[in-house]
């Protein structure tokens, strides 16, 4: 999804999306299950979702008035 | 290796069987869950197919944001039900077994963990308070002051620029020096209302999809009796702290205070 079209509902779940990937990612309690994804891998997820993140709200603020403080 | 027989995903461990899920109620890979009883605990599980959730697919899957946005709200979603009827300890996401019987394994050999992590979390939720940076209105030296020289001397136009710039880079150390300041007493302040307390590093403000930088991403687990007092006391912090935004979230199912190492932050 990198088109344009974002309106606030969307933009008010990915906000709480990030608070949900804080706790779900890195609370809980960890099990060795059967199939282990260890801490690096996870941490690996968050910063590809990063720069994922990243690059969707440079193209919103592109096409955005530059914003300022009062 | 398991060929086509599908997964056990564990969303968490709860100490009565939390009773029937509404009908409805989907799950990670749209599967409802079903409860699993062992050592007098009960794991809340569902069942998933074996192509998106093998340790290659799911390795895959976890870096597609979409995929990931909708498990990890799949996972969330049954948490939340289940917390409605009673204290439950998350799982990380993705917690996965081959059968039923690493399930009920691992209640066995974790019960005492989990019992402790029950009686810890019950009767209390977990809030989320973030604080973000920002300037209050009117700061001084706001652009658009008469440009008049300290003792009335003549200015030009350039010792005018350099002088409302010389203010506003003043303002804007001040106001992160006091967001910083703010945010530490803000944590430390709510920190009494909480059995326990997180700190979580501050999300990038692209992905949290806000302008101003956040300089406090906290977790609390307070006593449910305690809410109102906690919420008092955000409404009163963001009544005297110009400098920051605070924002609530929750009540979350108590994923920050079940994992070894967690519990109380800085104090």
């Amino acid at each position: 999804m990198t088109g344009p079209g974002y309106d606030p509902v969307i933009q008010a779940e990915r906000i709480a999306l990030v608070d949900l990937l804080d706790r779900v990612l890195s609370g809980g309690v960890v099990i060795i299950g059967d199939i282990t994804l260890s801490i690096a891998e996870v941490d690996l997820v968050r910063v590809s979702l990063r720069a994922l993140v990243t690059s969707i709200s440079g193209l919103m603020e592109a096409m955005d008035e530059p914003r300022e403080y009062n | 290796m398991t060929a086509n027989r599908g997964w056990v995903w564990m969303y968490g461990v709860t100490g009565e069987p939390p009773g029937a899920f509404a009908d409805g109620a989907a799950g990670v890979g749209g599967v409802p869950p079903r409860t699993i009883t062992a050592a007098g605990l009960t794991a809340v599980v569902g069942d998933v197919g074996d192509g998106e959730y093998g340790e290659a697919a799911l390795r895959r899957n976890l870096e597609d944001l979409d995929w990931l946005a909708r498990t990890a709200r799949a996972h969330h979603a049954i948490l939340e039900a289940a917390a409605e009827r009673g204290p439950v300890v998350p799982m990380r996401l993705a917690t996965l077994f081959t059968s039923d019987a690493g399930v009920t394994g691992t209640l066995r050999d974790r019960a005492e963990d989990f019992r402790k992590a029950l009686s810890l979390i019950g009767a209390r939720s977990e809030w989320g308070v973030k604080a973000y940076a920002v300037k209050p209105a009117d700061p001084a030296g706001a652009p658009g002051r008469p440009a008049a020289g300290p003792d009335g001397q003549a200015t030009g136009p350039g010792a005018a620029y350099l002088q409302r710039r010389r203010a506003q880079l003043t303002a804007s150390k001040d106001a992160s020096s006091e967001a910083m300041a703010s945010a530490r007493t803000v944590y430390a302040e709510l920190s009494r209302f909480a059995v326990s307390s997180r700190l979580y590093p501050p999300q990038a403000p692209d992905l949290a999809g806000q302008q101003a930088p956040m300089v406090l991403n906290a977790a609390y687990l307070v006593a449910d009796e305690r809410a109102g007092e906690f919420a008092t006391a955000i409404d009163d912090l963001i009544a005297t702290h110009r400098f920051v935004q605070l924002t609530l979230t929750g009540p979350w199912p108590a994923y920050s205070f079940v994992g070894e190492g967690d519990g109380s932050g800085p104090r």
